[in-house]
C-alpha cells in the first residue's frame, strides 16, 4: 500500500529543515522555538526607516488565496516584501480555476512563471499538502489555512505573543474556547503547544463544537466556563461564524454568548494576570465582551503585529530549507 | 461489432493436474477438466473421443468457478473517461471475473428496459465477461417514484437498488420493498443515512479530527441498516446489503439472520485492508465510501466473513480517471479501481488461515451466484465452462501496467499480491490468459 507522506514529515527536508510550512503537528521543541527566535529577529525590522532585509531578494512569491482574507493575505504580502522578495496576489474568483481550469493545470501555469514559493489558502482540508506532492520540489508551500485541517502560521504567531507576554511554556494552563469543530486556528495551536510542552491546554465549548477526539490531540475538554477558565495563563477565543446557528449546532447567538462568552465575568476565573488572544476578526458582543477586547489584559491587535515578523520568520526558512537541498542536489 | 469469442468458440481445452474445487460439488481433488462446447465435458474423466485443441498446465494451480462480483461499475453508458464496458471486463476477466452486477448510476440511469438490454449486448460483444445490471429502484433514482421494477427483471436484471441516493421518504421505501417483493425481486441496500455522510468525509475518529476532514460516523450506517431491516422484516422482501463498513452493522445483520430474516450480506475487499488512520496523509486514493474504519471494525469484518454472516465477497470496483484524483482530499471523487486485487487480497484470507479454499470460492462465486439465482459459480458437468485457473503461490507487485482497467485508482499500488490469475474461461471461451 502506499499511504503518502503525512504533512508534517513531507515539510521537513532529509536534514529536518523546513522546506514548507503545512502544519504544527510533529514538529520538534527546537524547530518550533527556532521559528520563535527568528521572528524575534524580524520584529524590529518594521520599526527601521527602511522596513526591509533582503533574504528573499530575487525570489518570487505567489500568494494564492482560494477563500477570501485580508489580515492573513496582506500580512504575507507584506512579511514577503519586507523580506525583498517579489509578490504576486492571484485572485481565485477571478481567475482560471474559476472558469473550470484545474487546480493542477494552473500551479503547472504558475510553476513555469518559475515561482520560488505559494502561500495557499483553501477551503479544503490538505489542499497545500496536495500542491506540495504535486509542485516540483524546489518550490516552497506556506499554508496559510486550509478548511479545517491547520493555521500553522497564525499559531506560531500566537505561540509568539504567548512567549513575549508569559515567557517559558511548561509552566502555563491555556484555554481555547468556543468553535474548536471548525478550527484550523485551535488544531494548529493545540498541536504547537504541545511540541512546546505547555503545561496543559483545555478546550471549551458545547459537545456540537467540541469533537471528543481532540483528546487524543493532548487537549482536555471543558464544557463549563467555570472549570475551564479556572488558574489560565492564556485565554483564546475563538470566532464564530453566522452559519452555526442555521446548521442546529449551536440555539441562538446569545446563548453562546451567555454560556461561552467572555465576559470580565467569567475572565475574573482565569489567573489574574491571564491575557486574552482572539485570531480575529473578533464579533463583539457574540464570543467576547467589548469591555474585555479592549481591555490592557487583551493582546488582539500585538497578534497582528507579530503576525508579520512571524510569517517573515516562516517564509525565509522555508526558503533556506529550498534553498539547501538545491545546493545538495547541485553538489551531487 | 467486437467478435472476440469466435475464434475461440469451438475449441476444446484441457486443463491438466489443477486442484479443482467446487464447494457445490464438495469437490476438492487435483483433476484434468474437460472443455468442450462452450461446457464442462468432464472432470476426472476424460469424454469419449476428447481431443484437445488446447491445454493448460495447471499443476500446483487451483482450478476454481469463475468469480461473480456483485457490485462493480463498468461506467457505460455516460462515463467514458473513467471506463468503458469493454474495457471493464477485459479487467474483469483478467480478475478471474465471468459475471458482474453493474449498478444503475450510469447515464442514463437503468430505470429502462433499453439501458439494460444495451449494458448486456455490449458485454456480449466484448465477450470477457457478462455483466448483468441492477436496475433503479426509484424513476431515475430520484427517490420519489417507483422504477419500472417488473419490466427491468424482464430485461435481465437481477435485482433493484436505490444504490446511496435518498428517498422522499420512508414510505416510498416501504411501497419499493413490497413492490419487489411482489415479484420475488432481491433488493440490494447500500445503508447509508445521507444527513450523517458530508461530501469527501471519512470515519469520524481521531483521524478526521486531526485531518480535519468531513466525519461519517458508523451510526451513517447503522441507523439506516437498523430501519432497513425492519422494513425488510415487514414486507419479507428478500434483501441483500452490500458493502457494510463496521462492527455494529455485522452484528445488526447477524441477528436478523438469527431471527430467520432473508437477509444476506456481502463486504468489499479493501475494506478487509483499510482502515481509518491511512487516510494520513491526504491520500485520495484512500477515499472510500462507505469509509474504512477501525481496526476493530475490520477485525469484526474479516470473522463476519468467517462465520458465513457475511456469505459475499464483492469488488466494488469504481475506475476513476486520474484527474478525478488529482485534488484535495474532500474534492476527489470516492472509491476504488478494485479488479486487480479481488481475487489475490481475498484469497489472501486463505493464505493466512481465516478461510478455508472451499470456503474463499463459496464467498467470491458460489454464494453470490446462488443469491441472484444464476447458473454459475460452480463446476457442474454439463453447465456453462465459467472458471478461473489460479496460481495461489504467485508472488507479484501491483504496478500501473498490471492494472487492465481504464482506472488506476488503487492505494494498492505497489503492494505485493499473493496469487494470480493465470486463465479465465468464459462459457468456455478462453476471456484471459496471463502472458
Amino acid at each position: 500500500m502506499t499511504p503518502s507522506t503525512p504533512p508534517h514529515r513531507l515539510q521537513l527536508n532529509p536534514r529536518g529543515r523546513l522546506q514548507h510550512f503545512l502544519t504544527t503537528e510533529g514538529l520538534s521543541t527546537e524547530l518550533l522555538t527556532e521559528i520563535l527566535d527568528t521572528a524575534d529577529s524580524f520584529v524590529s525590522v518594521g520599526k527601521q526607516a527602511v522596513k526591509k532585509v533582503p533574504l528573499l531578494r530575487g525570489k518570487t512569491v505567489v500568494n494564492l488565496f482560494f477563500e477570501a482574507s485580508t489580515r492573513t493575505r496582506t500580512t504575507f504580502e507584506l512579511a514577503a516584501k519586507r523580506l525583498s522578495a517579489d509578490v504576486l496576489n492571484i485572485d481565485i474568483s477571478t481567475s482560471a480555476t474559476a472558469k473550470g481550469e484545474s487546480l493542477m493545470d494552473m500551479l503547472w501555469n504558475l510553476e513555469a512563471m518559475d515561482s520560488d514559493m505559494f502561500v495557499v489558502r483553501h477551503q479544503a482540508s490538505g489542499a497545500p499538502h496536495f500542491i506540495a506532492e504535486h509542485v516540483t520540489p524546489t518550490v516552497a508551500v506556506i499554508n496559510a489555512g486550509d478548511g479545517r485541517h491547520a493555521h500553522p502560521t497564525q499559531a506560531m504567531l500566537d505561540m509568539y505573543t504567548i512567549r513575549r507576554h508569559k515567557g517559558a511554556f511548561p509552566q502555563l494552563k491555556v484555554a481555547i474556547v468556543g468553535d474548536v469543530l471548525h478550527s484550523r486556528v485551535a488544531r494548529s495551536q493545540v498541536h504547537a503547544l504541545r511540541g512546546l510542552n505547555v503545561g496543559e491546554v483545555r478546550v471549551i465549548g458545547p459537545k456540537t463544537l467540541i469533537p471528543h477526539d481532540f483528546a487524543d490531540l493532548g487537549a482536555t475538554l471543558h464544557y463549563d466556563m467555570a472549570q475551564g477558565l479556572k488558574d489560565v495563563d492564556v485565554v483564546i477565543m475563538l470566532r464564530l461564524q453566522r452559519e452555526r446557528m442555521e446548521s442546529a449546532l449551536l440555539p441562538s447567538e446569545s446563548e453562546f454568548y451567555r454560556l461561552y462568552g467572555l465576559t470580565q465575568e467569567k475572565l475574573a476565573f482565569a489567573k489574574p494576570d491571564a491575557i486574552v488572544m482572539h485570531p480575529g476578526p473578533i464579533n463583539r458582543g457574540v464570543e467576547i465582551e467589548s469591555s474585555v477586547a479592549d481591555s490592557p489584559r487583551s493582546v488582539i491587535l500585538q497578534q497582528v503585529n507579530y503576525g508579520i515578523a512571524v510569517r517573515m520568520a516562516v517564509l525565509s526558512m522555508a526558503m533556506s530549507g529550498q534553498n539547501e537541498m538545491q545546493t545538495v542536489t547541485g553538489e551531487q | 461489432m467486437m467478435d472476440f469469442s469466435r475464434p475461440h468458440f469451438n475449441q476444446r481445452i484441457l486443463i491438466r493436474n489443477g486442484r479443482v474445487i467446487d464447494p457445490m460439488q464438495v469437490l476438492d481433488q487435483v483433476a484434468d477438466v474437460y472443455i468442450a462446447d462452450g461446457l464442462i465435458a468432464g472432470i476426472g474423466q476424460e469424454p469419449l473421443g476428447f481431443r484437445a485443441d488446447f491445454e493448460f498446465d495447471a499443476k500446483g494451480m487451483l482450478v476454481i468457478p469463475g468469480a461473480v462480483d456483485l457490485c462493480a461499475r463498468v461506467r457505460e453508458p455516460g462515463e467514458s473517461q473513467k471506463g468503458s464496458i469493454h474495457s471493464e471486463t477485459h479487467a474483469a476477466a483478467a480478475a478471474g471475473i465471468t459475471h458482474l452486477c453493474c449498478l444503475p448510476d450510469t447515464n442514463p440511469i437503468i430505470d429502462t428496459r433499453a439501458v439494460a438490454v444495451l449494458i448486456q449486448e455490449r458485454a456480449y460483444q466484448s465477450g470477457y465477461a457478462h455483466v448483468m445490471p441492477i436496475g433503479a429502484m426509484t424513476r431515475g433514482l430520484e427517490g420519489h417514484q417507483l422504477a419500472e421494477m417488473h419490466a427491468l427483471r424482464e430485461a435481465g436484471c437481477v435485482g433493484v437498488s436505490q444504490l446511496r441516493r435518498p428517498l422522499k421518504s420512508s414510505q416510498v421505501l416501504l411501497r419499493c420493498l413490497e413492490y419487489a417483493s411482489t415479484f420475488d425481486l432481491i433488493v440490494f441496500f447500500q445503508s447509508e443515512e445521507q444527513s450523517l455522510c458530508p461530501a469527501g468525509g471519512v470515519h469520524a475518529g481521531p483521524t478526521a479530527t486531526r485531518l480535519g476532514l468531513p466525519g461519517i460516523p458508523e451510526c451513517a450506517e447503522t441507523i439506516a441498516l437498523a430501519r432497513d431491516l425492519m422494513l425488510v422484516e415487514y414486507t419479507g422482501v428478500r434483501a441483500h446489503f452490500g458493502q457494510i463498513s463496521c462492527a455494529a452493522s455485522v452484528e445488526l445483520i447477524a441477528t436478523a439472520q438469527a431471527r430467520g430474516l432473508p437477509v444476506t450480506a456481502d463486504v468489499a475487499v479493501h475494506q478487509l485492508y483499510l482502515t481509518d488512520t491511512m487516510v494520513d496523509g491526504f491520500n485520495s486514493h484512500f477515499h472510500v465510501r462507505p469509509p474504512a474504519r477501525t481496526e476493530a471494525d475490520r477485525q469484526a469484518l474479516i470473522d463476519g466473513v468467517k462465520s458465513g454472516v457475511i456469505s459475499v465477497l464483492c469488488s466494488d470496483h469504481q475506475p476513476h480517471e486520474a484527474a478525478a484524483k488529482s485534488q484535495p482530499f474532500s474534492d476527489t471523487a470516492s472509491g476504488l479501481s478494485a479488479f486487480s486485487h479481488f481475487l489475490p487480497l481475498s484469497y489472501e484470507l486463505v493464505h493466512n488461515g481465516l478461510l478455508t479454499e472451499s470456503e474463499w470460492v463459496q464467498r467470491i462465486a458460489m454464494n453470490p451466484a446462488h443469491l441472484i439465482n444464476l447458473d454459475a459459480g460452480h463446476l457442474g458437468q454439463g453447465s456453462n465452462a465459467n472458471l478461473c485457473v489460479f496460481d495461489p503461490n504467485a508472488r507479484w507487485r501491483l504496478e500501473p501496467d498490471s492494472i487492465l482497467s481504464a482506472g488506476k485508482n488503487t492505494p494498492f499500488l505497489g503492494r505485493e499480491l499473493q496469487g494470480r490469475v493465470q486463465l479465465t474461461l468464459r462459457d468456455g471461451t478462453m476471456s484471459y490468459r496471463l502472458g
